[in-house]
């Protein structure tokens, strides 16, 4: 009898897995992404990936050696971070540039916070924004998709964004492209095909809920079908939005970060759609062609401030 | 003899005003941009300082406790004028380059509190030690700052380049470098404390 009434504190209900266990399936459900992006921009981007995860796993090792800590690189999340960041890259951007970024991911933007769970920012989106603010000139330069020489071509966004180009025809593009991944863009964002059957696989392990991808992707599809055209109201090209930018690769993989969003349903709610909004504000009124990164940033920022107001009713009360 | 000196060192590493007592934050990182601004930036200050804490400390018994503040205000404006006019006079450049923070030295939060907190109740010369040590922790505290920002953020050290072909990193010649470099700094400053006790 005495060991079949068990006392325990709360939570009572516990989810079987580990940190280590959602890690690497979260890198299993990038690697097609990963395979994809050598597969349309050449060699040179798997040597980027490899930098990145390089780096950034010996950085989160010395750092937790030299502090005395257990060294958790097994876990696969520091190895996330450099793959993250390494999709967030232009695929031709030197390799220096990468390693730097995962340097100022695990160390400034992970390690200094405290470490895995306690950082406030997703550690591979602020790598990428300091290296925007770093270095512009390596960060802006994309190269044409399955042409493997570095020949230079602007992203369907930028051609947006400058005006070069109204809708998706006068780039001379069809949605079927920005599915594959046939245009400019960074390593790991193009596909959108891949990523999206990463997230499925991911929904069905378990591991994200649709939550916040589905109200990052719905906010972006409404607010781009309202106001996304010059012509007027409700003419907007909403599924272009959708396809092209880093929108897969942030609303499915950076977003969904356990550790820098929401903890209640409700919150991941208001998380993706604030997403969304900053989102769309920065693509259509903003001066950046792509707003995903400062805008999941940005919310990174608020989640203690959602937490706090969507806490969940304790039960009886 | 020895209190002097005591007070005169701590405020350049014991209790430096930008990285133990952390004041002064404005200015250390909106001029840090390069050498010369730094360098010209903690002359003014210390000037001020020293000369405003020797003058407050002279007057301490007759400021009365109420409206003391608005009377270290007078003092310390007076003195920010004087170096003001002698910056356009013989260094329009560096005047032109520091820009609104010359006459923003009368809000310096440094000079306000070393004088409440020091001048007002301690003699004459122990205040000028003070008011030397403290801006002399000022001053090298922006210079080095500077000296980080300036070379890693546009490869240069006092206008010069250094390393041709060095790619600089653009973000800490900017405001959130500076943040980045003085948190960096503090935290490796408490590091080395940390190793020594």
């Amino acid at each position: 009898m005495a060991d079949k009434l068990v006392v325990s504190t709360s939570p009572h209900f516990q989810k079987p897995g580990s940190t280590a266990g959602i890690m690497w399936t979260v890198n299993v459900a990038l690697l097609p992404a990963g395979v994809a992006g050598v597969v349309i921009f050449g060699f040179s981007s798997f040597w980027l990936m490899a930098t990145a995860i390089a780096f950034a796993v010996v950085c989160e090792a010395l750092i937790q050696k030299g502090r005395g800590q257990k060294v958790t690189i097994s876990d696969g999340s520091a190895f996330m971070t450099g793959l993250l960041l390494a999709f967030n890259l232009p695929p031709h951007c030197p390799l220096w540039v990468a390693a730097v970024g995962s340097i100022f991911a695990i160390a400034i933007a992970k390690q200094a916070f405290g470490g895995l769970g306690r950082n406030i920012f997703n550690p591979a989106l602020a790598a990428r924004a300091f290296l925007m603010a770093a270095w512009p000139q390596h960060l802006t330069v994309f190269t044409k998709p399955f042409v493997y020489d570095a020949v230079t071509s602007a992203t369907p966004l930028h051609l947006l964004k400058e005006g070069k180009a109204a809708d998706l025809a006068d780039m001379g593009l069809e949605y079927w492209d920005l599915l594959v991944g046939n245009r400019g863009g960074s390593l790991g964002e193009v596909c959108v095909l891949v990523l999206v059957l990463g997230g499925l696989y991911l929904l069905w392990k378990g591991v994200i809920s649709w939550h916040t991808p589905g109200s990052f992707v719905g906010t972006v599809a409404l607010l781009t079908w309202v106001f996304g055209s010059r012509q007027g109201f409700f003419q907007g090209d909403w599924l272009f939005h959708i396809l092209s930018g880093g929108l897969a690769l942030g609303a499915i993989y950076m977003a969904t970060d356990y550790v820098t969003s929401p903890i209640t349903k409700k919150g991941q709610m208001v998380f993706g759609a604030g997403c969304g909004v900053l989102t769309v504000v920065i693509r259509l009124w903003g001066g950046y062609p792509e707003g995903v990164c400062y805008a999941i940033l940005f919310m990174n920022g608020l989640v203690p401030l959602i937490d706090r107001f969507m806490k969940p009713r304790r039960y009886g009360v | 003899m020895k209190k002097l000196w005591r007070e005169l060192w701590k405020g350049v590493f014991s209790e430096n005003p930008i990285f133990f007592i952390v004041l002064g934050l404005c200015p250390a990182l909106a001029v840090s941009t390069s050498l010369q601004n730094a360098v010209g930036m903690g002359l003014a200050a210390t000037f001020v300082l020293v000369c405003s804490n020797i003058l407050i400390s002279s007057i301490r018994n007759f400021i009365p406790d109420k409206i003391r503040i608005p009377c270290y205000i007078v003092v310390i404006a007076s003195f920010v004028v004087i170096v003001e006019m002698v910056m356009k006079a013989y260094a329009p450049a560096l005047n032109r380059s520091l820009g609104v923070y010359v006459p923003l030295i009368v809000v310096n939060c440094i000079i306000l509190g070393r004088a409440e907190a020091f001048a007002s109740k301690n003699p004459v010369l122990l205040s000028l030690a003070d008011g030397i040590g403290m801006g002399a922790g000022f001053t090298f505290a922006l210079v080095v700052i500077s000296f980080i920002r300036e070379f890693l953020g546009s490869g240069k050290l006092a206008g010069y380049t250094v390393i041709p072909g060095f790619e600089p990193a653009l973000v800490l010649a900017l405001a959130p470098g500076a943040l980045l470099i003085l948190g960096l700094l503090m935290g490796g400053i408490q590091w080395v404390k940390s190793l020594r006790s």
